[in-house]
């Protein structure tokens, strides 16, 4: 796809940095990164392609973000953007590459290759855009974006380091977006990108989507991946807020570009489960941003668009007609939820059966703490205690809160009070988010 | 991440520019948009009206309505469809807008916030009934 070439222009002369305005003159920095959220993936992932080396790609595509943040607030925002910051990212290859010729031959054909086009436009300061057909090829940048996610969620980085580079590269946050999501110092998190990529190279990942044997593991990786930000947005883990939605709202967004990209089923399984699940945003804060429980939410304030989209992937994943995966299992458990008027009015007995084949397809400890609550609710409390006590005697999640809070729960509806407030006050002290222990504590004392 | 509705907008010049264009071509360049904004994740919804011909208008300038059938004649804009997209801020909604296959004089792409219930007051009777109305809706249409 050929993009208008010619240097950079302004479209505006009013270069104020005015935030509330979005015009193309009125607020550069916020256009660099609306251009970035949208093209991050198609920009790096054509550049890594190019040069077979994700971590310059990724490099090279920071250094041309930190071009166009001074660059743009100064001369305007280009007339396509897009086509500047390939440009710039391209240039930025090329000089790499001939820094390393002198070392290998290699490089500098690369550099060469990569320089072509550029003869034909611009004076010296002006970037040449021309080049960039080459790196823009419209039958490959879908393959370009898998590769890149598969290599951002590659088994050889931590889990730390796998959700900083998708949501670098792929979502296209900036570190600071990251840092404040994550609730570290952004320096923490540059330097867990910068070891990532060391990471990459050290292991020579090559870019490319993998082959077809180790696709579904590898797959597998990347949705998990996706869930653990969702999981991080929906329950933050420390700090004094409950929910971090934007961060879910972002892994909805990752999800339903993996859908595009890899649509088997359990990616529509875990699309489903993301917007089944944030469909109870809305309705599970109260005023003061306290949690508020299943039981006690206004189901009217579920946003009913995102239900229907999230049936209409779980379909998607039942109609291939190979079995739900955990995600599809714990998306059939949302549905459950979502579609019931109230608490008691829901299909608990089905709840128990999808709970029983999760347990089945990926056994977990949690999973089967969550089952014995839907058994509670099927059952009543003794046979869901049961459960509980079970899992305590087998010393299975030890230094959690979810045990006891769950057995402090079902002791308080079998009216044994002083058990239930010893559970609870456990739970609240083994719990790390601010907001979470607040309601255990609420409900110890109200025993 | 909020809620942005780009609104479609055209004036009868443009209207008649459009007719003459290759219809298949129209299409598939609407495709590739739809496209594109699907594999980004961004797109929640979007709908294109019919000729205006087939429309009507109601006006309330009086005290009791008027309604006149399309076409309208000398209207200035004319409302043509809609994208619902889901993004991080309205630069990236204007982006989009920015990407969208449009040409001609008087054709336009305007870019609003759709509210969400944060923006109502939750303790009003009627804000709590338009809900109660979405969740039978929602029902309805399963």
């Amino acid at each position: 796809m050929a993009r208008a070439a010619g240097p950079a222009e302004p479209v505006s002369s009013d270069l104020s940095h005015d935030e509330g305005r979005a015009g193309d003159g009125a607020a550069p920095r916020r256009v660099v990164e609306a251009v970035w959220r949208i093209e991050s993936s198609r920009i790096v992932g054509a550049l890594a392609r190019y040069t077979n080396d994700f971590a310059l790609a990724e490099d090279v595509a920071s250094e041309a973000v930190a071009e166009a943040l001074v660059a743009w607030p100064r001369d305007g925002v280009p007339r396509d953007p897009v086509a500047w910051l390939l440009a710039t990212g391209r240039r930025r290859a090329i000089d790499a590459f001939r820094r390393r010729a002198g070392r290998d031959e290699r490089y500098a054909a690369l550099a060469r290759e990569l320089g072509e086009g550029d003869a034909l436009t611009g004076g010296p300061g002006s970037v040449a855009e021309a080049g960039n057909d080459l790196l823009w090829d419209p039958d490959k940048i879908e393959d370009d974006r898998l590769a890149l996610l598969f290599v951002a969620c590659h088994p050889v980085l931590s889990k730390e380091a796998r959700v900083a580079l998708t949501l670098r590269v792929v979502a296209g946050l900036g570190s600071e977006e990251i840092a404040r999501a994550f609730l570290v110092p952004v320096p923490t998190v540059q330097a867990r990108i910068t070891r990532a990529k060391k990471t990459l190279t050290a292991a020579r990942v090559p870019f490319e989507v993998p082959v077809a044997e180790d696709r579904a593991a590898r797959l597998g990786s990347v949705l998990n991946v996706v869930y653990l930000i969702f999981s991080e947005g929906s329950t933050a883990s420390a700090g004094d807020d409950w929910m971090r939605p934007d961060l879910a709202y972002e892994a909805v967004r990752l999800a339903r570009v993996l859908t595009r990209l890899a649509p088997e089923p359990e990616t529509f399984g875990l699309l489903a489960l993301l917007e089944l699940t944030a469909a109870r945003f809305p309705a599970r804060t109260g005023p003061d941003g306290e949690p508020v429980l299943l039981e006690d939410q206004d189901r009217r304030r579920w946003d009913r668009s995102a239900i229907r989209r999230g049936r209409d992937a779980l379909a998607r994943a039942v109609a291939a007609g190979r079995g739900l995966g955990p995600f599809g299992l714990q998306a059939a458990i949302a549905e459950q939820h979502d579609v019931a008027r109230s608490v008691a009015e829901t299909d608990w007995e089905r709840i128990v059966v999808l709970y029983e084949a999760l347990h089945r397809v990926a056994p977990s400890p949690v999973v089967e703490l969550n089952g014995a609550v839907a058994v509670a609710m099927a059952s009543g409390p003794a046979a869901g205690l049961a459960l509980v006590d079970d899992l305590a005697a087998r010393e299975v999640l030890t230094g959690s809160y979810l045990l006891p809070s769950v057995r402090g729960e079902l002791l308080a509806r079998l009216g044994r009070d002083d058990e239930a407030r010893e559970e609870l006050r456990i739970a609240a002290r083994l719990c790390g988010n601010a907001r979470e222990r607040a309601v255990l504590e609420a409900k110890a004392a109200a025993l | 991440m909020a809620k942005y509705m780009l609104i479609m907008r055209g004036t009868d010049e443009g209207q008649a520019l459009f007719e003459q264009m290759d219809f298949t071509e129209v299409i598939a360049a609407m495709g590739r948009y739809n496209e594109s904004m699907m594999d980004a994740g961004v797109l929640a919804a979007g709908e294109g009206l019919s000729d205006a011909s087939e429309g009507a208008v109601v006006d309330f300038s009086s005290e009791t309505p008027v309604v006149t059938d399309g076409p309208y004649g000398e209207t200035k804009e004319l409302f043509n469809g809609f994208w619902i997209v889901d993004v991080a801020s309205k630069e990236e909604a204007v982006e989009w807008a920015k990407r969208a296959p449009l040409s001609g004089p008087g054709t336009k792409l305007e870019v609003r916030r759709v509210n969400g219930p944060e923006d109502f007051p939750q303790d009003n009777e009627w804000v709590q009934k338009e809900q109660g109305w979405r969740e039978q809706q929602a029902q309805q249409s399963r």
